[in-house]
């Protein structure tokens, strides 16, 4: 790889910054990573955060210090060259496009000039990476939405965006896990609960997963909403071969 | 099944809940990968003392009570601590001590008054509190329904603990809050994006503490902290106490409820020793940033740590 380096980030974290463009290739290598340091168990480290560019990694000076951290994060960093992951899971969200689900697909279809249909097509037919989650429990930062469907955020941003909706801001798409604020297109809806702190899982994907987008019908909607409301639903992920990653 | 454990009893009733008063343990940690909050105590050194006040572990979960406090009707005889700020604290309308753990019996009420200083005060009970524990913590994070929220006429359940009252820590060891305090900083990680200039107005001018401060940041009203080239960069990840600086060069320092990840520049990050000073700055007041390396800070945070450790196995009456 081309190289990694550590920056204290206060007293308790170091961040790990790549020397490297961001790319779906930067984002595999990060995920090596913070599997390699998984495994290592290093004591003293509590969790890491990785991101687009760089992991941070949270510590107890406590119970090691800055040098010795890095010594040990370089280390890994070196040693991960040799890690290729050739699979990657594929999480699928089932979406209801468009309605009272989506109240912004007309405005996103006359922006980007196709038709509701074809914008609907577009959105659903790519693999998208997860670079990152942040922002709210369970939210994940996607790679590789088509360019076409790029739509400026909201004017004036809704007081409240439902749970589950489906958006567009800028050349980014996403899901809001929980009802919050918000200036994204709104394109759809899935009735799949993204972050459930009851749940043994409480998140089904994590970063370097990729998410495909299933076209649902409203019937379907309610079917999966009532699956999901008494804690039945099953959601469907796949590991596949990596490699037929879009950017 | 009951929600409460056989262990546990009514303790308090919630006449008033005050301005804001959470449930705070040390905080969610773990799970910032997948963006849940750390949340936890802004203020962890009081938040700890008062626990072993009362004979708690130190991550036990306390009331963080700002500014304006609740008032509570004691249901059932315990043992209690506050600690933290000054928010004249009252037992059945006398003034309560403070830093020193007391006795309460079913039928009395706990009420606050006037902010006298600091911003947080942590009301620990013997035993613990008896609220659920999600994902690894009984810490309050509202905005996305994590943990307990207070209300009018709550009933707050507690375990049951035996311990002795009357411990006390020495006041050579309680903190000062001032109107004005020093602030250490370890520098970056993108000090290399704000101009010479912007630098030295962050290190040598005072900063004014924003009435648009809250549990997930501190706003600061400054001169103007310029960048080279713009205020955005690649999310990336914001431990507590990080300082991002917007396009508008104001500054923000991040506190328990920040976001997992943010998209400004970090201009330094307050050692970890410091946060709970920073944590009982109230509105108005005035900081002063100094740089110091990441080893001294280290040495200043260990030194923290082993302070609070010396004082949970001490067996003095006041420690």
């Amino acid at each position: 790889m081309a190289g990694i380096k550590c920056q204290p980030a206060g007293d308790t974290a170091m961040r790990v910054q790549f020397n490297e463009d961001v790319s779906p290739e930067l984002n595999r290598k990060i995920s090596a990573f913070c599997k390699r340091l998984d495994e290592e168990n290093v004591k003293g480290v509590t969790e890491w955060v990785p991101a687009y560019q760089a992991v941070h990694v949270y510590y107890n000076p406590y119970f090691i210090s800055s040098e010795r951290l890095e010594a040990i994060l370089l280390d890994i960093g070196i040693s991960d060259s040799m890690h290729h992951k050739e699979t990657v899971t594929l999480v699928k969200i089932p979406v209801l496009y468009g309605g009272e689900a989506g109240p912004d697909l007309t405005h996103v279809a006359e922006n980007s000039g196709l038709s509701e249909r074809e914008v609907i097509e577009r959105h659903s037919e790519g693999d998208y990476l997860i670079y990152m989650m942040g922002f709210l429990p369970g939210f994940p930062y996607l790679g590789g939405m088509s360019d076409e469907l790029a739509t400026p955020r909201l004017d004036t941003p809704r007081d409240i965006v439902p749970e589950g909706s489906v958006g567009i801001a800028a050349s980014q798409t996403g899901i809001y896990p929980l009802a919050s604020p918000g200036g994204w297109q709104l394109i759809g809806r899935t009735p799949v609960k993204l972050f459930d702190p009851n749940r043994d899982e409480p998140f089904h994907f994590e970063a370097g997963d990729k998410i495909r987008f299933l076209p649902i019908s409203e019937r379907e909607y309610e079917r999966i909403d009532n699956q999901v409301q008494a804690g039945m639903f099953q959601i469907k992920k796949e590991v596949i071969q990596d490699g037929s990653v879009s950017n | 099944m009951s929600e409460h454990n056989q262990f546990s009893q009514p303790l308090f009733q919630v006449k008033k809940t005050g301005l804001q008063t959470t449930i705070q343990d040390l905080g969610r940690h773990g799970l910032q990968q997948y963006g849940v909050v750390v949340s936890g105590a802004m203020d962890p050194f009081a938040l700890q003392v008062a626990n072993v006040l009362v004979g708690n572990p130190r991550d036990e979960a306390a009331l963080e009570i700002t500014l304006a406090g609740p008032k509570l009707d004691v249901l059932a005889p315990a043992v209690i601590s506050i600690c933290g700020a000054d928010l004249s604290p009252a037992l059945n309308g006398k003034r309560a001590p403070m830093w020193k753990s007391f006795h309460v019996q079913a039928g009395d009420r706990i009420s606050f008054g006037r902010p006298l200083s600091g911003a947080r005060a942590y009301l620990a009970v013997a035993g613990g509190y008896d609220v659920p524990v999600v994902m690894g913590s009984k810490s309050t994070y509202e905005r996305a329904n994590l943990g307990t929220v207070m209300h009018n006429d709550k009933i707050i359940y507690g375990f049951n603990g035996s311990v002795r009252s009357g411990l006390g820590l020495s006041h050579k060891v309680i903190p000062e809050y001032e109107q004005h305090h020093d602030i250490r900083t370890v520098a970056g990680p993108e000090t290399d994006w704000f101009t010479e200039a912007g630098i030295e107005s962050f290190y040598y001018e005072a900063h004014t503490i924003s009435p648009q401060s809250n549990r997930m940041g501190y706003r600061l009203e400054s001169p103007v902290i310029s960048h080279k080239n713009g205020a955005d960069i690649w999310s990336d990840a914001v431990p507590l106490g990080t300082i991002q600086v917007p396009a508008n060069g104001q500054p923000i320092i991040l506190m328990a409820d920040r976001q997992t990840t943010g998209g400004y520049p970090r201009i330094a990050t307050v050692i970890s020793a410091d946060i709970p000073k920073v944590a009982q700055l109230t509105p108005g007041s005035t900081i002063q940033f100094q740089p110091i390396d990441v080893h001294e800070a280290q040495r200043l945070a260990k030194e923290q740590e082993k302070f609070l450790r010396s004082i949970s196995h001490s067996r003095a009456s006041r420690i």
